[in-house]
């Protein structure tokens, strides 16, 4: 192992996660705006340093746009009293919220956001099987939940738990079985090759060639992140909080922060399998990049692209009511399910009628 | 009334018309209030909480009170009915035993030592309003309550009469006595 | 107590003849003759007829331990006799049914009359009518008369949620007024003893507590005077009403108008739990019903048990219960330190310090005091515990005044128990000199003292400060608990289940009314734990298997068992 590899690596890594976790607090403050507007309201606007009225024009539109919320919040997520109540199992009450926070984190290695920058891809890890990877580590997010609804020991926790360990390991199957035609169709399982077919032309899109699998792991992608219309573990009309009803402080912030980087790293896959990654297939832009400014648009597109599907999530949230228990089983398991299935043998015929 | 449903097209079971409907409905909104700058509360209010206070509309339920009558007096005579029908159990009443302050109204005998109502555990149901046969408890305009311990929101019968006010009704109580004094025989004694 | 007195009348079997009436249709055959307030046979009522049917006849003046007075009028009841034709034969309808006649105005064939069911005696064939509407009609306008000078002042009476005119008005009466008038006011909050107030308004005038205090106590001090609706109840001119059972007239009242001042505003009567329980004031036991809330005892009231006190209580029994919710309550075991002073301890450590020391006692050496306050399966454990270290063992006796109704001369709940048990002999009491002389000459050197105070029992205080250990296991401090190196608090029997058995040798038992404060535990509970660690055998962790365990134990009470006792008791021979 060679020293720039090391170094490199670990400058990549301390970058995606400063990103990513700017990303989380900014994506909490989007959701809090957007779901402002669509009820008529204007979302948070009061959070001012001391310094923002100092500045000129700019400042009271910062505070009015609810810029510095996110420090707030974290500040108050920091500040406030941790506590933990007498019933709990302690030890995987505490390690429940980063069980839940790190999976999340660790699926964006395999994710390739960006070409190159001289000669350093702009992936942290490059693997050939970075799809295996990644259902690999998704996975183990539900542990955390599960573990979380296990350890609080009262009720509320304890059907949140329960209903999230169903729900994620039904959704996991439609989601890895309908992505396996796009593998099909790229025939390798490294995700940087399957950037690479999408190259050339808007067509060569997965989400043109395979709608249906993008649109059963989009659904999937919803129910994997325990975002609404699919938010049964906590559910706050009927479990109160579901598996972090006993959580305060900042155990309480990992599972916010967690659901918000399990939501980054799932556009990410999706932007990856499904949108063309970090190409875009006009002015030359599907190529590796020469220069470094051209692999910083390349990240740049890239983002692009994720914040579209954040918004997406994001709108979706405040649009849909929650879906009942057995509808959700229902739609998990009786209709992606037969439908991915059939996705997948009619992707592999029309492949082997085609190459034959 | 059986009400027979209508069989859902295979669009409507993959939830289809659903979303499009909601994003309209959502969209609509989100349109309105980004780029025509309306929200619920300038609409209805003026402008928004702290600034443009909200107007507190007649009949609405807030914290419960304790009111005299027009005459300063306490109109509660510790029935305890509010205490038993409250669901949260926030009401606690201390009866003033046979050896407690006499009512500050004429004829009325009884009123009570203590009223606590604890403000954390209240739900502005209305219900104690509802039960007094007295006319003594009123759900009033308060609707913003805090404070910096808990003991500090379990309100006591001062407390809860200051806040309460005068309500103005009938004088059950001097009522029966101005009646009794009219009588020929029979003069009354009061405590 | 001996006699029975129209306080306590003999339980008289109805006879055995039946008569055959219908009531609200059904065919019911009741005794021809049924005991009455004083327990001499006399015709069956209509109202009794209705009760052995199992219909609710309301009233407000009968009563079934009262003369008949007949002056409420509520239990007016419609009624049919068979018809008798000229020829002196009963009229038969064409099915061969005797004809019925119901009974009518006799000038106004139209409408019914109905006849007071507490006074009228049933004849054969005679049919009932208890719920027909024309009975409802009677009722309800007997209840609008009543309630035409009632001052409707619920919100600050005593009486409400147990009061009768409320329970009829909702039940029989009509929702609103016809009467615009101004009402009659009558006086209010009237002293008329020392523990009874008066509101003359409430009143429904139905004497029962004029009938009980001069028929059954024979103290006649209340009469009714001035006329019309401005009749009222009063004490004789110059009298008091206080005697030792006028709070019995507090429930005898249907309405609010006796109120008892020692209960008055203290709380709601919907709020109090109920439980059923025994007066521990003297030896005759009389059944009462604990009202608490929240661990506070509000009140004692009687409860019936014809064996015993009938509906009654004396009114010192009634309020001695203020003594249980005492601040200065034991509620902390302690242990003394070598350096003298009393330090909290648990009871671990303290049933600890004692079963270590009466493990080295002497046979003889060893005093126990037990007093007849405590339960008989106390007693019965302290008699075990006696018995295994060769302890002297005496109760403390009390004698005071009696009376002829229900006071007795014996002030202990539970001698009786003591003497069944074997903690006394034939004479309680006889071995206290010699325990006391004991203590002083130096050959008692340890004193397990339970219940009493021997400075009050005569022992010198000085010379209890001898003793190499003395165990004080009480409820209140004491001249005995401040001296002891081991206080245990206990429980007032309010506080815990037991049986009592009282002069007459009847065994009852009572439940837990309230929570004991602190450490306190039930004196069974501990004495347990100490015969055990004595070397007992491990026995029953439960009231209920130490009483089967001291009925095995104990010959007066072979064969009994804890839930056959019941709420009213098994009378055993001592």
């Amino acid at each position: 192992m060679d020293w720039t590899f090391l170094i490199f690596t670990l400058v990549k890594i301390a970058v995606v996660f400063a990103v990513v976790m700017t990303m989380v607090a900014y994506a909490v403050l989007v959701e809090r705006k957007v779901s402002a507007f669509i009820q008529d309201r204007v979302g948070p606007n009061r959070a001012a340093p001391f310094f923002a009225r100092y500045i000129p024009f700019l400042g009271p539109r910062l505070v009015r746009w609810g810029i510095f919320q996110p420090v707030a919040d974290a500040l108050k997520a920091i500040l406030k009293e941790d506590y933990t109540p007498a019933h709990v199992r302690k030890v995987y009450f505490w390690i429940a919220p980063a069980i839940a926070m790190v999976p999340a984190l660790l699926t964006l290695a395999v994710i390739p956001f960006g070409s190159q920058i001289g000669s350093q891809k702009m992936v942290i890890a490059d693997l050939d099987v970075g799809i295996l990877y990644t259902f690999g580590i998704v996975s183990l997010g539900v542990y955390g939940i599960v573990l979380a609804g296990y350890a609080a020991n009262s009720k509320y926790p304890f059907l949140g738990g329960i209903r999230s360990s169903a729900q994620m390991i039904s959704y996991e199957i439609s989601m890895g079985l309908s992505v396996i035609p796009v593998f099909l169709l790229v025939g390798s399982l490294n995700l940087s090759d399957v950037i690479g077919n999408q190259s050339g032309s808007l067509l060569n899109w997965h989400v043109v060639k395979q709608p249906l699998a993008f649109f059963i792991f989009l659904i999937a992608a919803f129910a994997e992140t325990n975002r609404l219309p699919f938010d049964l573990p906590e559910a706050e009309t009927e479990l109160v909080g579901g598996y972090h009803t006993e959580y305060s402080s900042m155990k309480f912030a990992l599972f916010f922060l967690g659901e918000y980087a399990a939501m980054i790293s799932v556009s990410a896959m999706m932007v990856t399998l499904f949108l063309g990654g970090w190409t875009l297939p006009f002015l030359g832009l599907d190529q590796p990049a020469a220069t470094i400014g051209m692999g910083l648009v390349h990240i740049l597109i890239f983002l692009m692209k994720l914040c579209f599907l954040l918004l997406i999530i994001i709108w979706v949230r405040w649009m849909l009511p929650r879906f009942r228990y057995d509808q959700l089983m229902d739609l998990g398991w009786r209709r992606f399910i037969p439908v991915a299935l059939a996705n997948i043998i009619l992707t592999a015929a029309v492949l082997a009628f085609v190459r034959s | 009334m059986i009400v027979s449903r209508k069989p859902l097209s295979l669009a409507e079971r993959f939830y289809l018309p659903a979303v499009a409907n909601g994003f309209k409905v959502t969209w609509r909104h989100f349109r309105r209030t980004v780029f025509e700058g309306k929200t619920a509360a300038g609409e209805t209010a003026g402008g928004f909480h702290p600034e443009v206070p909200w107007k507190v509309e007649p009949g609405y339920r807030g914290a419960p009170y304790l009111v005299r009558d027009q005459e300063g007096h306490t109109k509660c005579v510790s029935c305890q009915l509010c205490e038993f029908i409250c669901p949260p159990k926030a009401i606690r009443i201390t009866p003033p035993g046979p050896d407690g302050q006499a009512a500050d109204r004429k004829n009325a005998e009884k009123m009570p030592r203590d009223f606590e109502i604890n403000m954390l555990r209240c739900i502005f149901c209305g219900l104690c309003q509802e039960v007094c046969p007295e006319e003594a408890i009123f759900l009033q305009k308060d609707y913003s309550l805090s404070g910096g311990s808990r003991e500090e929101m379990i309100y006591n019968k001062e407390r809860l009469l200051a806040l309460g006010g005068t309500h103005s009704g009938t004088q059950k109580w001097k009522h029966k006595l101005e009646e009794a004094k009219a009588q020929e025989a029979f003069p009354v004694k009061t405590p | 107590m001996s006699t029975p007195t129209p306080f306590l009348p003999p339980q008289t079997a109805p006879s055995a003849e039946t008569i055959r009436v219908k009531v609200d249709g059904r065919d019911i055959d009741v005794p021809k003759m049924m005991p009455d307030w004083q327990g001499k046979l006399q015709p069956t009522t209509m109202l009794q007829a209705c009760q052995l049917a199992g219909v609710e006849v309301p009233h407000y003046c009968y009563h079934s331990k009262l003369p008949v007075a007949g002056n409420c009028r509520m239990c007016l009841v419609e009624f049919g006799t068979p018809m008798m034709g000229p020829d002196r034969k009963p009229v038969l309808n064409e099915d061969g049914t005797p004809k019925i006649a119901r009974s009518v105005l006799p000038y106004e064939p139209g409408t019914p009359r109905g006849a007071i069911a507490c006074a009228t005696p049933i004849s054969p064939g005679m049919e009932l009518y208890p719920s027909s509407a024309a009975t409802r009609q009677m009722r309800e306008a007997v209840l609008e008369s009543l309630l035409i000078n009632h001052p409707l002042d619920c919100p600050i009476c005593d009486q409400a949620g147990e009061c009768k005119l409320q329970e009829y008005s909702v039940q029989h009466g009509q929702a609103t007024t016809r009467f615009v008038e101004t009402k009659v006011h009558k006086p209010k909050v009237v002293d008329l003893g020392p523990r009874i107030v008066l509101d003359d308004e409430r009143c429904v005038l139905c004497t029962r507590c004029i009938r009980f205090t001069r028929d059954l106590v024979g103290d006649d001090k209340l009469g009714i005077v001035n006329r019309g609706s401005y009749n009222t109840i009063a004490a004789f001119p110059g009298t008091r009403f206080e005697n030792n059972y006028t709070l019995n007239t507090v429930d005898l009242c249907p309405v609010g108008a006796l109120t008892s001042k020692d209960f008055r505003f203290q709380m709601r009567v919907w709020f109090l739990k109920e439980t059923p329980s025994i007066c521990a004031t003297c030896a005759t036991g009389c059944n009462v019903t604990v009202g608490s809330r929240e661990e506070v005892i509000h009140r004692l009231t009687p409860r019936e048990n014809d064996a015993v006190n009938g509906h009654w209580m004396c009114d010192h029994g009634r309020l001695n219960y203020r003594w249980v919710g005492r601040s200065d309550r034991l509620a902390e075991v302690q242990v003394r330190l070598s350096s003298g002073d009393l330090q909290r301890s648990s009871w671990t450590v303290a049933l600890d310090r004692v079963a270590q020391h009466l493990r080295k006692a002497t046979a003889g050496s060893v005093a126990i005091i037990a007093s007849a306050r405590l339960t008989t399966e106390e007693l019965f454990l302290l008699r075990q515990i006696g018995v295994r270290v060769g302890a002297i063992m005496d109760s403390v006796p009390r004698r005071g005044e009696g009376d002829a109704y229900l006071v007795h001369a014996d002030k202990n709940p539970n001698m009786n128990g003591a003497r069944a048990t074997g903690v006394v002999g034939a004479e309680p009491g006889s071995q206290l000199p010699r325990i006391i002389e004991g203590i002083r000459t130096g050959a008692i050197r340890t004193v397990l003292a339970f219940g009493e105070d021997l400075v009050k029992a005569g022992c010198p205080a000085e010379s209890l400060g001898r003793l190499e250990m003395l165990v004080a296991g009480d409820i209140l401090p004491n001249a005995t608990t401040a001296r002891a190196h081991v206080v245990l608090p206990g429980c007032a029997h309010l506080e815990k289940r037991g049986t009592f058995i009282n002069a007459k040798g009847r065994v009852q038992r009572f439940r837990k009314a309230v929570e004991a404060p602190g450490d306190a535990r039930p004196e069974w509970e501990y004495l347990l734990d100490l015969h055990r660690a004595l070397g007992g055998p491990s026995g029953p962790d439960n009231i209920e298997g130490l009483f089967h365990w001291m009925a095995r134990e104990v010959p007066v009470l072979a064969g009994l068992e804890w839930s056959r006792l019941g709420d009213t008791g098994v009378t055993v021979t001592i």
